[in-house]
């Protein structure tokens, strides 16, 4: 058994060449991941923006955060198929009956999907500055951004693991990420919340995509914090925790 | 107990209440090609899946080369190679990329020498840096076989090899199973049909309804049966004789 921990690193690394290949070989998903975002971002800034009241004199600086979430969101729904063909293609059988660290394929999907939504993340930003995005953050917030990003997809991640493990059918695979990708609307990444209805409100000020987005945006604009930080980085640790444990319950029952 | 590639002893596997296996016994020996007859639904799969380990079984005894499936699972994975019933290919890869991949995960040094000798071997030089999605269905097995092949396992497991193929990539393949055995490798192959392990099998046993019902050599089963009577018949060419004589066994496809 000790023979096979010792290569967990060496066969994760072909695991996360083997799906980066398939990534970089249809880079169709790519822009499916980025376009949607990048649509809802004109969309919201050329069309709906000049009728929203933020408060803020740049809305792109408003919006950003949140459609990254959303690009993340679509994202990680791409790792959930993979993960899925890999189940029905048989290949994932081939892979346990050879003596390698049966978590490192787990783990080369993990690796891929952060690989994956970085790159979306960052053409996303370039369209963002191309738009009029403009921060005066320093390194520091941006990699405390880089890292709150990195949790937030890591945390998603996993429950696309979960997704991708237990689908009976491809459509099943991704109807998941679709409550995903719409918690961001309920929240305060398009408008304030006190715009909103109070059962809505109280909704939206309370679920994770509203304390990531602040905490993002305060960063990127060089505003304290404050709790937001806390609260977002306990969701997203939380939510990671807890889609790791079912999903590596579901994993070594499915093997 | 050197010489015998696979034992089992009472095997039982329940899913829930549906019992698949009700008490198998069988022996394999090395170097030998061992044939697993049964109808669809007889339990095939799930034999080469405890075998594999990918299946923990529920009672019995299962030794795979030496070594106990449940208490050193990965010695068992070490020494053997498994085909499953569906071409366990990557098809985003190139039939190059996918036996590097595989040489990788077993370690090996070398792993393009080892890639080029295989797609050498199993004819697939040409075709070596086009995506498998490109490949012929006997393209995609004659892969997936030499996949398995990488790092020279000792025991084959072939789940259902020819399912799919045309006629002409059945014989292809079972031209690479003789070959294997031949060279030493032990060959573990489940089959519903009967030509099939007619050609092939040293040994044959007979799945029905999660037992062994039969076992033996081809001469063996065909003892069981009243001494053959003389009859005369017209014999008529089968389609696949007819089939075969049009195409041309083309032997460098």
């Amino acid at each position: 058994m000790e023979t096979i921990k010792n290569y967990f690193f060496s066969d994760m690394v072909v695991m996360l060449g083997r799906s980066m290949r398939h990534i970089l070989r249809s880079m169709d998903t790519i822009l499916t991941v980025t376009i949607t975002p990048i649509t809802m971002m004109l969309l919201f800034v050329y069309v709906f923006g000049g009728a929203i009241q933020t408060g803020t004199i740049n809305y792109v600086n408003y919006l950003l955060p949140g459609i990254l979430l959303i690009a993340i969101a679509s994202g990680i729904s791409y790792t959930a198929y993979r993960l899925f063909l890999d189940l029905q293609r048989g290949i994932l059988e081939r892979f346990h009956s050879m003596p390698i660290a049966r978590s490192s394929v787990l783990w080369g999907h993990v690796l891929t999907s952060l690989v994956s939504n970085t790159i979306s993340v960052i053409v996303i930003i370039l369209v963002a500055l191309i738009m009029g995005f403009h921060s005066p953050a320093g390194v520091l917030s941006w990699l405390a951004v880089a890292g709150i990003l990195a949790l937030f997809t890591l945390a998603l991640t996993w429950i696309a693991l979960i997704a991708g493990l237990s689908a009976k059918s491809v459509d099943g695979v991704s109807a998941f990420s679709y409550p995903l990708i719409f918690l961001p609307f309920i929240s305060s990444a398009f408008v304030p919340t006190n715009s909103m209805r109070p059962v809505v409100r109280a909704f939206a000020e309370n679920q994770p995509v509203t304390s990531i987005v602040e905490t993002i945006r305060a960063l990127l604009s060089n505003q304290p914090v404050g709790n937001q930080i806390w609260v977002a980085l306990a969701w997203c640790v939380g939510i990671m925790v807890v889609a790791y444990i079912f999903a590596m319950r579901v994993y070594n029952k499915r093997v | 107990m050197h010489n015998k590639a696979i034992q089992i002893e009472g095997l039982k596997k329940s899913y829930k209440k549906l019992h698949v296996l009700k008490g198998v016994d069988f022996e394999v020996e090395k170097g030998s090609i061992f044939a697993l007859l049964g109808s669809n639904g007889a339990g095939k799969t799930t034999i080469v899946k405890i075998l594999t380990t990918l299946l923990k079984h529920d009672i019995g005894n299962v030794t795979v080369n030496g070594f106990d499936v449940t208490s050193n699972p990965g010695a068992v994975r070490q020494s053997i190679s498994l085909t499953g019933q569906f071409a366990a290919v990557d098809e985003v890869l190139t039939g190059r990329e996918n036996l590097i991949m595989i040489a990788r995960l077993r370690h090996l040094s070398n792993p393009r020498q080892i890639a080029d000798d295989l797609l050498k071997r199993f004819s697939l030089s040409d075709a070596a840096d086009r995506k498998a999605s490109t490949y012929s269905g006997g393209m995609c097995r004659r892969l997936d076989i030499a996949m398995s092949l990488v790092g020279k396992p000792q025991l084959i497991f072939l789940d259902e090899p020819t399912v799919g193929l045309d006629p002409e990539g059945r014989i292809e393949v079972w031209k690479i199973v003789k070959e294997l055995a031949d060279s030493g490798t032990t060959v573990f192959l489940t089959t519903q049909y009967l030509e099939e392990a007619e050609q092939l099998a040293d040994r044959i046993a007979i799945l029905d309804k999660g037992r062994i019902i039969v076992s033996g050599t081809l001469t063996e089963l065909k003892k069981l049966f009243p001494p053959a009577k003389v009859e005369y018949i017209e014999k008529q060419p089968t389609l696949e004789e007819i089939f075969l004589a049009f195409v041309g066994t083309t032997e460098d496809k």
